[in-house]
């Protein structure tokens, strides 16, 4: 019974243990770099300690409040082109760090949104952030900010739709049956 | 090694508004919730909780990951790399850096703008901040969580091989 209790902590947190082991022999073995890490570190911590538990918060009011049949209807596989641009919307007014997207992506797809509305989410979440797009504009000027737009939407579709492709159904019927877990 | 705190300051700045805005937000969602249903905003919160424990150790190796490759490319580093001359290596280096890397836009930006004027060609520059925003290694980790590894690899790479078109595409608009 403790056996297999220690053998679920060691598989869950297995990945992370390696990598504070790592952080501390980087440490210790870099000190000149130690200051940096240690500050972007406690930066980082703070930024995820504030941001995330309001986050997975909503998202439990999300998967408790909306129905399936609603995310089905908009986002589903039979959403069309209005489920794209659904998906393309609600990555592109967001904002934080593609991680926070990952946690959106479990529930959206326990929901039913379709494989490829998801991916247009994920790779919308990363790139064309309206928020985002002003700064560039500011930043690197409007050719810069316009190209790099609309170069980004056209691959935004194709790598979602080649994706589709790629993926197995089967494949794809697992990641859906985990979320159902989430 | 100064730039990256005086970063840091304007960003830390631009995220109180934000978490502020957040939080309240919640708490009106949450209050609303359970002016609703009671039983059913504990179990929203519930399980929130639990997909939250559920990624807790990817975060945490993300966080260290994130934290040990900022101070390896630090501002410094990133101008050696994309700034010597606007080459096919620097391009490449760019696509490296921006791929590995995971900084927010409002301060990729400045510095690739600083990046431009400092005489750094488009094509690296634009390769940089398309790879710094589709491609990310350190949060590889949790994309294979949620993704599967498979799909978090295929998007990835995808993501990667789109980026020099891409730029090239931007350093053609902007020197027409």
């Amino acid at each position: 019974m403790g056996g297999g209790v220690m053998k679920t902590i060691v598989r869950k947190y297995g990945t992370a243990l390696i990598s504070l082991i790592f952080l501390t022999a980087f440490l210790i073995f870099w000190p000149q770099k130690s200051a940096q890490t240690i500050s972007t570190l406690s930066y980082q911590l703070s930024t995820m300690l504030q941001i995330i538990p309001p986050i997975f918060i909503l998202l439990g009011l999300f998967d408790v409040w909306v129905p399936r049949e609603i995310i089905i209807r908009l986002m589903g596989p039979g959403s069309g082109f209005k489920g794209g641009l659904l998906g393309f919307f609600l990555g592109s007014a967001a904002a934080g760090p593609l991680y926070g997207a990952f946690p959106i992506v479990a529930v959206l797809m326990k929901k039913g949104a379709s494989f490829t509305n998801i991916l247009i989410f994920i790779s919308a979440w990363s790139t064309t952030k309206i928020p985002m797009f002003l700064f560039e504009l500011n930043a690197l000027g409007y050719r810069f900010a316009v190209s790099r737009l609309i170069i980004d939407l056209a691959g935004i579709l194709f790598i979602a739709a080649l994706m589709n492709l790629l993926i197995p159904q089967r494949e794809k019927d697992r990641l859906y049956a985990a979320a159902q877990n989430r | 090694m100064t730039p990256p705190h005086r970063f840091l300051i304007i960003e830390t700045m631009k995220i109180g508004l934000n978490v502020i805005l957040l939080y309240a937000f919640t708490l009106a969602a949450l209050l609303f919730s359970a002016y609703k249903d009671r039983k059913k905003t504990k179990k929203a919160v519930l399980k929130g909780l639990k997909s939250l424990n559920n990624i807790l150790p990817q975060f945490i190796t993300v966080l260290v990951i994130v934290s040990i490759v900022l101070s390896l490319f630090d501002e410094a580093l990133m101008t050696r790399i994309l700034g010597e001359d606007s080459g096919f290596l620097s391009t490449i280096g760019a696509a490296v850096v921006g791929s590995i890397t995971l900084i927010p836009g409002f301060i990729a930006f400045p510095v690739a703008s600083e990046l431009l004027r400092s005489g750094a060609g488009i094509v690296p520059v634009a390769t940089f901040i398309s790879t710094l925003m589709m491609v990310g290694i350190v949060t590889l980790p949790m994309e294979i969580e949620y993704l599967g590894k498979r799909a978090a690899i295929i998007r990835n790479t995808l993501a990667f091989g789109f980026s020099f078109p891409a730029a090239l595409f931007v350093a053609w608009v902007v020197a027409l």
